[in-house]
Protein backbone atom coordinates (compact mmCIF):
# COMPACT_ATOMS: atom_id res chain seq x y z
CA UNK A 1 0.00 0.00 0.00
CA UNK A 2 1.61 3.38 -1.04
CA UNK A 3 1.94 6.30 1.65
CA UNK A 4 -1.17 8.66 0.85
CA UNK A 5 1.83 11.75 0.94
CA UNK A 6 3.14 10.13 -2.36
CA UNK A 7 -0.19 10.21 -3.82
CA UNK A 8 -0.93 13.36 -6.16
CA UNK A 9 -4.66 14.28 -5.40
CA UNK A 10 -7.37 13.88 -8.68
CA UNK A 11 -9.12 17.07 -9.37
CA UNK A 12 -13.41 16.06 -8.88
CA UNK A 13 -15.44 18.87 -11.45
CA UNK A 14 -19.12 18.08 -10.87
CA UNK A 15 -22.78 19.16 -10.30
CA UNK A 16 -23.91 19.29 -6.69
CA UNK A 17 -27.56 20.23 -6.12
CA UNK A 18 -27.18 22.17 -9.32
CA UNK A 19 -24.08 24.43 -8.77
CA UNK A 20 -20.89 23.47 -10.24
CA UNK A 21 -18.04 22.75 -7.72
CA UNK A 22 -14.73 21.52 -7.88
CA UNK A 23 -12.27 20.21 -5.38
CA UNK A 24 -8.94 18.13 -5.46
CA UNK A 25 -8.83 14.97 -3.13
CA UNK A 26 -7.37 11.88 -2.33
CA UNK A 27 -8.55 9.43 -5.06
CA UNK A 28 -9.61 6.98 -1.93
CA UNK A 29 -12.52 9.59 -0.71
CA UNK A 30 -15.58 8.25 -0.89
CA UNK A 31 -18.73 9.97 -2.36
CA UNK A 32 -20.50 10.37 0.52
CA UNK A 33 -17.47 11.78 2.16
CA UNK A 34 -16.96 14.38 -0.60
CA UNK A 35 -20.22 15.68 0.22
CA UNK A 36 -19.99 15.77 3.76
CA UNK A 37 -16.60 16.80 4.21
CA UNK A 38 -15.97 19.25 1.07
CA UNK A 39 -18.95 20.37 0.41
CA UNK A 40 -20.31 20.69 4.13
CA UNK A 41 -23.86 18.80 2.58
CA UNK A 42 -24.50 16.93 5.98
CA UNK A 43 -27.81 15.48 5.17
CA UNK A 44 -26.26 12.13 3.57
CA UNK A 45 -25.74 10.03 6.13
CA UNK A 46 -22.67 7.64 6.76
CA UNK A 47 -24.26 3.96 8.62
CA UNK A 48 -22.10 0.75 7.49
CA UNK A 49 -19.66 2.02 4.89
CA UNK A 50 -20.08 -1.09 3.16
CA UNK A 51 -23.31 -0.59 1.46
CA UNK A 52 -25.66 -2.73 3.39
CA UNK A 53 -27.72 0.77 5.26
CA UNK A 54 -28.66 2.53 2.50
CA UNK A 55 -28.26 5.80 4.93
CA UNK A 56 -25.58 7.30 2.47
CA UNK A 57 -28.36 6.80 -0.86
CA UNK A 58 -27.83 9.97 -2.95
CA UNK A 59 -28.80 10.54 -6.79
CA UNK A 60 -25.47 10.43 -9.66
CA UNK A 61 -27.16 10.95 -13.02
CA UNK A 62 -30.56 10.67 -12.32
CA UNK A 63 -30.17 7.11 -10.29
CA UNK A 64 -29.88 6.28 -6.86
CA UNK A 65 -26.37 4.88 -5.33
CA UNK A 66 -24.56 4.18 -2.33
CA UNK A 67 -22.70 7.07 -1.52
CA UNK A 68 -20.01 5.10 0.56
CA UNK A 69 -19.43 2.29 -2.85
CA UNK A 70 -18.82 5.13 -5.10
CA UNK A 71 -15.48 7.38 -5.35
CA UNK A 72 -16.01 10.82 -5.67
CA UNK A 73 -13.34 11.01 -8.18
CA UNK A 74 -15.73 8.46 -9.72
CA UNK A 75 -18.70 11.55 -10.01
CA UNK A 76 -16.17 13.92 -11.89
CA UNK A 77 -18.35 14.99 -14.96
CA UNK A 78 -21.72 13.86 -12.92
CA UNK A 79 -24.57 15.33 -11.86
CA UNK A 80 -25.27 14.71 -8.04
CA UNK A 81 -28.34 15.28 -5.88
CA UNK A 82 -28.20 15.00 -1.94
CA UNK A 83 -31.44 15.12 0.33
CA UNK A 84 -30.57 18.92 0.26
CA UNK A 85 -31.23 19.42 -3.33
CA UNK A 86 -34.04 16.84 -3.47
CA UNK A 87 -35.83 19.02 -0.99
CA UNK A 88 -35.14 22.24 -2.41
CA UNK A 89 -36.27 21.29 -5.45
CA UNK A 90 -40.21 20.31 -4.53
CA UNK A 91 -40.05 17.09 -5.88
CA UNK A 92 -40.56 15.10 -2.62
CA UNK A 93 -42.90 17.86 -0.70
CA UNK A 94 -46.09 15.41 -0.41
CA UNK A 95 -43.58 12.70 0.20
CA UNK A 96 -41.98 14.53 3.12
CA UNK A 97 -45.42 16.12 4.57
CA UNK A 98 -46.70 12.26 4.70
CA UNK A 99 -43.27 11.33 6.45
CA UNK A 100 -43.86 13.89 8.86
CA UNK A 101 -48.02 13.39 9.70
CA UNK A 102 -46.81 9.51 9.75
CA UNK A 103 -44.43 10.17 12.24
CA UNK A 104 -42.29 8.02 9.57
CA UNK A 105 -39.05 9.89 10.56
CA UNK A 106 -38.34 9.30 14.47
CA UNK A 107 -34.85 9.33 15.03
CA UNK A 108 -34.47 10.49 11.28
CA UNK A 109 -31.23 8.68 10.66
CA UNK A 110 -32.29 6.61 7.96
CA UNK A 111 -34.57 9.70 6.69
CA UNK A 112 -32.71 11.04 3.68
CA UNK A 113 -31.80 7.57 2.61
CA UNK A 114 -34.87 6.68 2.51
CA UNK A 115 -36.63 9.41 0.97
CA UNK A 116 -33.99 9.47 -1.86
CA UNK A 117 -34.84 5.62 -2.33
CA UNK A 118 -38.92 6.22 -2.14
CA UNK A 119 -38.88 9.16 -4.49
CA UNK A 120 -37.28 7.11 -7.70
CA UNK A 121 -39.47 4.26 -6.50
CA UNK A 122 -42.86 7.33 -6.66
CA UNK A 123 -41.14 8.78 -10.04
CA UNK A 124 -41.04 5.41 -12.14
CA UNK A 125 -44.00 3.43 -10.28
CA UNK A 126 -46.18 5.43 -7.95
CA UNK A 127 -49.23 3.03 -8.07
CA UNK A 128 -46.81 0.36 -6.66
CA UNK A 129 -48.18 -1.86 -3.99
CA UNK A 130 -47.03 -2.32 -0.44
CA UNK A 131 -44.59 -5.37 -1.64
CA UNK A 132 -43.08 -3.44 -4.16
CA UNK A 133 -42.32 -0.61 -1.61
CA UNK A 134 -41.06 -3.00 1.16
CA UNK A 135 -38.72 -4.57 -1.69
CA UNK A 136 -37.47 -1.61 -2.55
CA UNK A 137 -36.99 0.28 0.60
CA UNK A 138 -35.55 -3.23 1.50
CA UNK A 139 -31.88 -2.03 0.96
CA UNK A 140 -32.45 1.05 3.56
CA UNK A 141 -32.22 0.06 7.52
CA UNK A 142 -34.30 2.31 9.97
CA UNK A 143 -33.88 0.81 13.33
CA UNK A 144 -36.91 3.15 14.87
CA UNK A 145 -39.90 2.75 13.33
CA UNK A 146 -40.54 -0.60 12.36
CA UNK A 147 -41.07 0.21 8.83
CA UNK A 148 -45.03 0.04 8.91
CA UNK A 149 -45.24 4.02 9.11
CA UNK A 150 -42.75 4.47 6.27
CA UNK A 151 -44.42 2.27 4.07
CA UNK A 152 -47.66 4.11 4.85
CA UNK A 153 -46.39 7.31 4.30
CA UNK A 154 -44.82 5.84 1.01
CA UNK A 155 -48.05 4.06 -0.78
CA UNK A 156 -50.42 7.16 0.68
CA UNK A 157 -47.72 9.87 -1.89
CA UNK A 158 -48.29 7.29 -4.80
CA UNK A 159 -51.91 6.96 -4.20
CA UNK A 160 -52.29 10.69 -4.20
CA UNK A 161 -49.75 11.30 -7.03
CA UNK A 162 -51.56 8.62 -9.27
CA UNK A 163 -55.33 10.85 -8.77
CA UNK A 164 -53.96 13.97 -9.47
CA UNK B 1 -13.53 2.38 7.87
CA UNK B 2 -11.90 4.29 5.21
CA UNK B 3 -9.45 2.87 2.64
CA UNK B 4 -6.06 2.86 2.41
CA UNK B 5 -4.70 5.10 0.14
CA UNK B 6 -4.49 3.80 -3.52
CA UNK B 7 -3.43 5.80 -7.02
CA UNK B 8 -6.71 6.01 -9.94
CA UNK B 9 -6.35 5.57 -13.72
CA UNK B 10 -9.54 5.65 -15.72
CA UNK B 11 -7.85 4.21 -19.20
CA UNK B 12 -10.20 5.23 -22.43
CA UNK B 13 -9.40 1.76 -24.37
CA UNK B 14 -9.57 -1.75 -23.36
CA UNK B 15 -5.87 -2.60 -24.43
CA UNK B 16 -5.18 0.65 -21.89
CA UNK B 17 -6.97 -1.12 -19.19
CA UNK B 18 -4.89 -3.95 -19.82
CA UNK B 19 -1.64 -2.15 -20.13
CA UNK B 20 -2.38 -0.44 -16.62
CA UNK B 21 -2.83 -4.17 -14.83
CA UNK B 22 0.97 -4.98 -14.17
CA UNK B 23 2.13 -4.72 -10.63
CA UNK B 24 -0.50 -4.30 -7.99
CA UNK B 25 -3.67 -2.98 -9.55
CA UNK B 26 -7.31 -4.29 -9.18
CA UNK B 27 -9.98 -3.19 -11.75
CA UNK B 28 -12.85 -0.97 -10.37
CA UNK B 29 -16.39 -1.84 -12.30
CA UNK B 30 -19.60 -1.18 -10.53
CA UNK B 31 -17.56 -0.96 -7.31
CA UNK B 32 -20.48 -2.56 -5.48
CA UNK B 33 -18.64 -5.28 -3.81
CA UNK B 34 -14.70 -3.63 -4.12
CA UNK B 35 -15.48 -0.86 -2.62
CA UNK B 36 -16.80 -2.37 0.45
CA UNK B 37 -13.74 -4.64 0.58
CA UNK B 38 -11.70 -1.26 0.54
CA UNK B 39 -13.80 0.50 2.98
CA UNK B 40 -13.20 -2.57 5.71
CA UNK B 41 -9.76 -2.98 4.51
CA UNK B 42 -9.69 -5.98 3.32
CA UNK B 43 -7.82 -5.85 0.48
CA UNK B 44 -5.30 -2.25 -0.45
CA UNK B 45 -3.99 -2.44 -4.01
CA UNK B 46 -1.32 -0.07 -5.07
CA UNK B 47 -3.65 1.44 -8.31
CA UNK B 48 -7.29 0.78 -8.89
CA UNK B 49 -8.15 1.12 -13.19
CA UNK B 50 -11.50 2.06 -13.02
CA UNK B 51 -13.01 0.93 -16.64
CA UNK B 52 -16.36 2.56 -16.44
CA UNK B 53 -15.20 4.75 -19.34
CA UNK B 54 -15.36 1.89 -21.55
CA UNK B 55 -18.33 2.35 -23.67
CA UNK B 56 -16.97 -0.70 -25.30
CA UNK B 57 -18.01 -3.21 -22.74
CA UNK B 58 -21.36 -1.62 -22.00
CA UNK B 59 -24.66 -3.42 -23.95
CA UNK B 60 -26.81 -6.02 -24.84
CA UNK B 61 -26.66 -7.50 -28.69
CA UNK B 62 -28.66 -10.94 -30.04
CA UNK B 63 -26.55 -12.07 -33.06
CA UNK B 64 -27.36 -15.63 -34.37
CA UNK B 65 -28.89 -17.35 -31.41
CA UNK B 66 -26.15 -16.13 -28.99
CA UNK B 67 -27.18 -13.46 -26.11
CA UNK B 68 -23.80 -11.17 -25.41
CA UNK B 69 -24.00 -9.03 -22.57
CA UNK B 70 -20.63 -6.13 -22.38
CA UNK B 71 -19.04 -6.51 -18.86
CA UNK B 72 -19.81 -3.02 -18.25
CA UNK B 73 -23.74 -3.92 -18.03
CA UNK B 74 -25.64 -2.77 -14.80
CA UNK B 75 -27.96 -5.35 -13.33
CA UNK B 76 -30.80 -2.62 -13.95
CA UNK B 77 -30.16 -2.73 -17.26
CA UNK B 78 -30.46 -6.26 -17.69
CA UNK B 79 -33.61 -6.02 -15.59
CA UNK B 80 -35.33 -3.41 -17.64
CA UNK B 81 -33.78 -5.23 -20.99
CA UNK B 82 -36.72 -6.59 -23.29
CA UNK B 83 -33.99 -8.26 -25.31
CA UNK B 84 -32.94 -10.22 -21.79
CA UNK B 85 -36.93 -10.96 -21.09
CA UNK B 86 -37.71 -12.43 -24.26
CA UNK B 87 -34.48 -14.39 -24.63
CA UNK B 88 -32.88 -14.96 -21.89
CA UNK B 89 -35.36 -14.97 -19.17
CA UNK B 90 -34.16 -17.22 -16.27
CA UNK B 91 -31.68 -13.70 -16.06
CA UNK B 92 -34.50 -12.06 -16.25
CA UNK B 93 -36.22 -13.74 -13.54
CA UNK B 94 -32.87 -13.96 -11.21
CA UNK B 95 -31.91 -10.19 -11.18
CA UNK B 96 -34.36 -8.45 -9.29
CA UNK B 97 -33.55 -10.55 -6.53
CA UNK B 98 -29.55 -9.39 -6.48
CA UNK B 99 -28.86 -6.65 -3.84
CA UNK B 100 -31.21 -3.72 -3.46
CA UNK B 101 -31.77 -0.98 -6.64
CA UNK B 102 -29.30 1.57 -5.36
CA UNK B 103 -26.77 -1.37 -6.01
CA UNK B 104 -28.31 -2.79 -8.99
CA UNK B 105 -27.99 0.49 -10.66
CA UNK B 106 -24.25 0.22 -10.39
CA UNK B 107 -23.33 -3.13 -10.28
CA UNK B 108 -22.36 -4.71 -13.26
CA UNK B 109 -22.20 -8.14 -15.20
CA UNK B 110 -18.15 -8.44 -15.15
CA UNK B 111 -18.14 -7.73 -11.78
CA UNK B 112 -20.34 -10.28 -10.54
CA UNK B 113 -18.80 -13.09 -12.53
CA UNK B 114 -15.04 -12.24 -11.82
CA UNK B 115 -16.05 -12.06 -8.16
CA UNK B 116 -18.07 -15.19 -8.31
CA UNK B 117 -19.51 -14.80 -5.40
CA UNK B 118 -21.01 -18.73 -4.67
CA UNK B 119 -24.46 -17.30 -3.07
CA UNK B 120 -24.49 -14.64 -6.37
CA UNK B 121 -26.97 -15.24 -8.63
CA UNK B 122 -25.35 -14.29 -12.38
CA UNK B 123 -22.61 -16.92 -11.70
CA UNK B 124 -25.11 -19.24 -11.17
CA UNK B 125 -27.13 -18.60 -14.64
CA UNK B 126 -24.32 -18.32 -16.27
CA UNK B 127 -23.65 -22.22 -15.59
CA UNK B 128 -27.09 -23.27 -15.72
CA UNK B 129 -27.20 -21.56 -19.57
CA UNK B 130 -23.85 -23.57 -19.75
CA UNK B 131 -22.48 -19.77 -21.28
CA UNK B 132 -19.21 -18.49 -21.79
CA UNK B 133 -16.93 -15.70 -20.30
CA UNK B 134 -15.18 -13.26 -23.12
CA UNK B 135 -11.44 -12.57 -21.72
CA UNK B 136 -9.42 -9.99 -23.18
CA UNK B 137 -5.55 -9.83 -22.05
CA UNK B 138 -2.32 -8.53 -23.39
CA UNK B 139 -2.05 -12.08 -25.13
CA UNK B 140 -5.23 -11.46 -27.09
CA UNK B 141 -9.20 -12.42 -26.57
CA UNK B 142 -9.68 -15.76 -25.52
CA UNK B 143 -13.53 -17.37 -24.49
CA UNK B 144 -14.16 -19.68 -21.20
CA UNK B 145 -17.18 -21.82 -21.04
CA UNK B 146 -18.67 -21.44 -17.56
CA UNK B 147 -18.38 -24.86 -16.57
CA UNK B 148 -14.15 -24.13 -16.39
CA UNK B 149 -14.44 -20.16 -15.87
CA UNK B 150 -15.32 -20.97 -11.70
CA UNK B 151 -12.13 -22.69 -10.10
CA UNK B 152 -13.14 -22.33 -6.39
CA UNK B 153 -14.16 -19.85 -3.82
CA UNK B 154 -13.66 -17.09 -5.08
CA UNK B 155 -11.47 -18.31 -7.67
CA UNK B 156 -12.12 -18.03 -11.53
CA UNK B 157 -10.12 -18.89 -14.65
CA UNK B 158 -9.19 -15.16 -14.68
CA UNK B 159 -5.31 -14.87 -14.81
CA UNK B 160 -3.36 -11.85 -13.86
CA UNK B 161 -3.57 -8.95 -16.13
CA UNK B 162 -6.81 -10.06 -18.01
CA UNK B 163 -10.21 -8.54 -17.88
CA UNK B 164 -13.92 -9.84 -18.78
CA UNK B 165 -15.22 -8.03 -21.83
CA UNK B 166 -18.58 -9.99 -22.13
CA UNK B 167 -20.66 -12.93 -21.71
CA UNK B 168 -22.26 -14.79 -23.60
CA UNK B 169 -25.51 -17.09 -23.28
CA UNK B 170 -27.19 -19.40 -25.57
CA UNK B 171 -30.85 -17.31 -26.77
CA UNK B 172 -33.72 -19.41 -24.53
CA UNK B 173 -35.45 -21.86 -27.07
CA UNK B 174 -38.87 -22.72 -27.79
CA UNK B 175 -38.44 -26.31 -25.92
CA UNK B 176 -36.88 -24.71 -22.68
CA UNK B 177 -38.30 -23.66 -19.25
CA UNK B 178 -36.59 -21.60 -16.65
CA UNK B 179 -37.30 -20.84 -13.07
CA UNK B 180 -35.30 -19.56 -9.97
CA UNK B 181 -36.29 -20.21 -6.77
CA UNK B 182 -34.14 -18.41 -4.06
CA UNK B 183 -34.69 -18.02 -0.05
CA UNK B 184 -33.10 -14.86 2.04
CA UNK B 185 -33.17 -13.57 5.37
CA UNK B 186 -34.15 -10.21 3.47
CA UNK B 187 -35.41 -9.26 -0.03
CA UNK B 188 -31.77 -8.39 -1.83
CA UNK B 189 -29.56 -10.00 1.00
CA UNK B 190 -27.77 -12.46 -0.73
CA UNK B 191 -29.45 -16.10 -0.82
CA UNK B 192 -29.52 -18.98 2.04
CA UNK B 193 -30.03 -21.18 -1.05
CA UNK B 194 -31.47 -21.30 -4.38
CA UNK B 195 -31.46 -23.13 -7.93
CA UNK B 196 -31.61 -21.24 -11.43
CA UNK B 197 -33.00 -24.08 -13.09
CA UNK B 198 -32.62 -24.79 -17.42
CA UNK B 199 -34.82 -27.39 -18.57
CA UNK B 200 -34.92 -28.34 -21.78
CA UNK B 201 -38.09 -30.81 -22.88
CA UNK B 202 -39.47 -32.79 -25.62
CA UNK B 203 -43.20 -32.77 -24.61
CA UNK B 204 -43.71 -33.76 -21.41
CA UNK B 205 -40.64 -35.49 -21.28
CA UNK B 206 -37.47 -34.04 -19.62
CA UNK B 207 -34.28 -34.21 -22.33
CA UNK B 208 -31.78 -32.29 -20.32
CA UNK B 209 -32.01 -30.53 -16.61
CA UNK B 210 -29.45 -27.91 -15.88
CA UNK B 211 -30.04 -27.50 -11.80
CA UNK B 212 -27.49 -24.95 -10.59
CA UNK B 213 -27.42 -23.76 -6.36
CA UNK B 214 -25.94 -20.80 -5.58
CA UNK B 215 -24.81 -21.43 -1.31
CA UNK B 216 -24.45 -24.92 -1.70
CA UNK B 217 -20.67 -25.03 -1.65
CA UNK B 218 -17.32 -23.21 -3.24
CA UNK B 219 -18.94 -22.32 -6.60
CA UNK B 220 -22.00 -22.12 -8.08
CA UNK B 221 -23.14 -25.85 -8.21
CA UNK B 222 -23.96 -27.62 -11.04
CA UNK B 223 -26.07 -30.87 -9.88
CA UNK B 224 -25.59 -33.52 -12.32
CA UNK B 225 -26.97 -36.08 -10.26
CA UNK B 226 -30.25 -34.17 -10.24
CA UNK B 227 -30.18 -34.13 -14.16
CA UNK B 228 -29.18 -37.26 -14.68
CA UNK B 229 -32.69 -37.90 -12.20
CA UNK B 230 -34.75 -36.26 -14.47
CA UNK B 231 -33.34 -36.98 -17.65
CA UNK B 232 -35.18 -39.18 -20.03
CA UNK B 233 -38.89 -38.87 -17.31
CA UNK B 234 -41.65 -36.48 -16.99
CA UNK B 235 -41.54 -33.80 -13.64
CA UNK B 236 -43.61 -35.44 -11.30
CA UNK B 237 -43.36 -37.09 -7.94
CA UNK B 238 -41.27 -39.53 -8.69
CA UNK B 239 -38.93 -37.82 -10.38
CA UNK B 240 -38.70 -34.84 -8.39
CA UNK B 241 -37.94 -37.20 -5.27
CA UNK B 242 -34.95 -38.73 -7.01
CA UNK B 243 -33.54 -35.13 -8.10
CA UNK B 244 -34.00 -33.96 -4.37
CA UNK B 245 -32.31 -37.24 -2.65
CA UNK B 246 -29.37 -36.90 -5.76
CA UNK B 247 -28.78 -33.29 -4.33
CA UNK B 248 -26.64 -34.71 -1.17
CA UNK B 249 -23.92 -35.82 -3.27
CA UNK B 250 -24.52 -33.29 -5.90
CA UNK B 251 -23.85 -30.12 -3.10
CA UNK B 252 -21.43 -29.17 -0.82
CA UNK B 253 -23.07 -26.67 1.41
CA UNK B 254 -20.80 -25.04 4.36
CA UNK B 255 -22.02 -24.02 7.60
CA UNK B 256 -22.18 -19.96 7.74
CA UNK B 257 -23.86 -17.62 10.06
CA UNK B 258 -27.09 -17.71 8.71
CA UNK B 259 -27.16 -21.52 9.06
CA UNK B 260 -25.79 -24.94 8.63
CA UNK B 261 -25.23 -27.13 6.39
CA UNK B 262 -27.97 -29.39 6.49
CA UNK B 263 -30.45 -26.45 6.87
CA UNK B 264 -29.12 -25.78 3.31
CA UNK B 265 -29.44 -28.97 2.10
CA UNK B 266 -32.94 -29.11 2.93
CA UNK B 267 -33.71 -25.30 1.90
CA UNK B 268 -31.76 -26.47 -1.36
CA UNK B 269 -34.67 -29.58 -1.79
CA UNK B 270 -37.09 -27.48 -1.39
CA UNK B 271 -36.41 -24.82 -3.92
CA UNK B 272 -35.82 -27.89 -6.16
CA UNK B 273 -39.60 -28.81 -5.97
CA UNK B 274 -40.83 -25.32 -6.40
CA UNK B 275 -38.91 -24.90 -9.70
CA UNK B 276 -39.38 -28.25 -10.97
CA UNK B 277 -43.17 -27.91 -10.33
CA UNK B 278 -43.30 -24.36 -11.39
CA UNK B 279 -41.71 -25.56 -14.56
CA UNK B 280 -44.35 -28.55 -15.02
CA UNK B 281 -47.16 -26.34 -14.79
CA UNK B 282 -45.82 -23.76 -17.36
C1 LIG C 1 -25.43 -4.90 0.44
C2 LIG C 1 -25.07 -5.68 -0.79
C3 LIG C 1 -25.84 -6.77 -1.14
C4 LIG C 1 -25.53 -7.53 -2.26
N1 LIG C 1 -26.34 -8.58 -2.57
C5 LIG C 1 -26.07 -9.32 -3.67
C6 LIG C 1 -26.89 -10.42 -4.03
O1 LIG C 1 -27.88 -10.74 -3.37
N2 LIG C 1 -26.55 -11.13 -5.13
C7 LIG C 1 -25.46 -10.80 -5.91
O2 LIG C 1 -25.19 -11.47 -6.89
N3 LIG C 1 -24.68 -9.76 -5.60
C8 LIG C 1 -24.96 -9.01 -4.50
N4 LIG C 1 -24.14 -7.94 -4.22
C9 LIG C 1 -22.94 -7.68 -5.05
C10 LIG C 1 -23.26 -6.90 -6.31
O3 LIG C 1 -24.03 -7.68 -7.19
C11 LIG C 1 -21.99 -6.46 -7.05
O4 LIG C 1 -22.41 -5.57 -8.02
C12 LIG C 1 -21.17 -7.52 -7.74
O5 LIG C 1 -20.80 -8.57 -6.93
C13 LIG C 1 -19.85 -6.93 -8.22
O6 LIG C 1 -20.05 -6.17 -9.34
P1 LIG C 1 -19.37 -4.75 -9.47
O7 LIG C 1 -19.55 -4.33 -10.86
O8 LIG C 1 -19.89 -3.85 -8.42
O9 LIG C 1 -17.83 -5.10 -9.26
P2 LIG C 1 -16.67 -4.41 -8.43
O10 LIG C 1 -17.07 -4.30 -7.01
O11 LIG C 1 -16.22 -3.19 -9.11
O12 LIG C 1 -15.56 -5.51 -8.61
C14 LIG C 1 -15.65 -6.79 -7.98
C15 LIG C 1 -14.41 -7.61 -8.35
O13 LIG C 1 -14.44 -7.96 -9.73
C16 LIG C 1 -13.32 -7.43 -10.42
N5 LIG C 1 -13.82 -6.99 -11.72
C17 LIG C 1 -14.82 -6.09 -11.93
N6 LIG C 1 -15.07 -5.98 -13.26
C18 LIG C 1 -14.23 -6.84 -13.89
C19 LIG C 1 -14.01 -7.19 -15.26
N7 LIG C 1 -14.74 -6.67 -16.25
N8 LIG C 1 -13.05 -8.12 -15.52
C20 LIG C 1 -12.34 -8.68 -14.53
N9 LIG C 1 -12.48 -8.38 -13.23
C21 LIG C 1 -13.43 -7.48 -12.90
C22 LIG C 1 -12.79 -6.32 -9.54
O14 LIG C 1 -11.42 -6.12 -9.74
C23 LIG C 1 -13.11 -6.85 -8.16
O15 LIG C 1 -12.13 -7.75 -7.75
C24 LIG C 1 -24.43 -7.17 -3.08
C25 LIG C 1 -23.65 -6.06 -2.75
C26 LIG C 1 -23.95 -5.31 -1.62
C27 LIG C 1 -23.12 -4.13 -1.26
S1 LIG D 1 -23.16 3.90 4.78
FE1 LIG D 1 -23.45 3.45 2.70
S2 LIG D 1 -24.85 1.81 2.77
FE2 LIG D 1 -24.39 2.11 4.88
S1 LIG E 1 -36.08 6.90 12.08
FE1 LIG E 1 -34.41 6.25 13.29
S2 LIG E 1 -33.39 4.89 11.95
FE2 LIG E 1 -35.17 5.33 10.88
Amino acid sequence: MPDSIDIPPVVVTATVNGERVSRAVEPRMNLVDFLREELELTGSHIGCEHGVCGACTVRVDGTIVRGCLMLAVQADGAEVLTIEGLSESGEIADLQENFKTRNAAQCGFCTPGMLMTAAELLAENPGAGRTEIRQHISGNFCRCTGYQAIVDAIEETGRNRGEK
Amino acid sequence: MKPAPFNYAKPSSVDEAISLLDGDATLLAGGQSLVATLNMRLSAPDLLVDINGLEELSGISVDGGTVRIGALTRHRELERSEVIAAQAPLIAEAVPLIAHPAIRNRGTVGGSIAFADPAAELPACLLALDGAVEIAGSGGRRKVGAGEFFRGLYDTALEDGELITAIEVPAAAGNQRFAVEEVARRHGDYGMAGVMASVTVNGETVEAARLVYIAAGGTPMLAEGAGAALAGNAIDEASIGAAQSALEGDLDPFDDMNSTAATKLHLARVMTERALKRIAGA
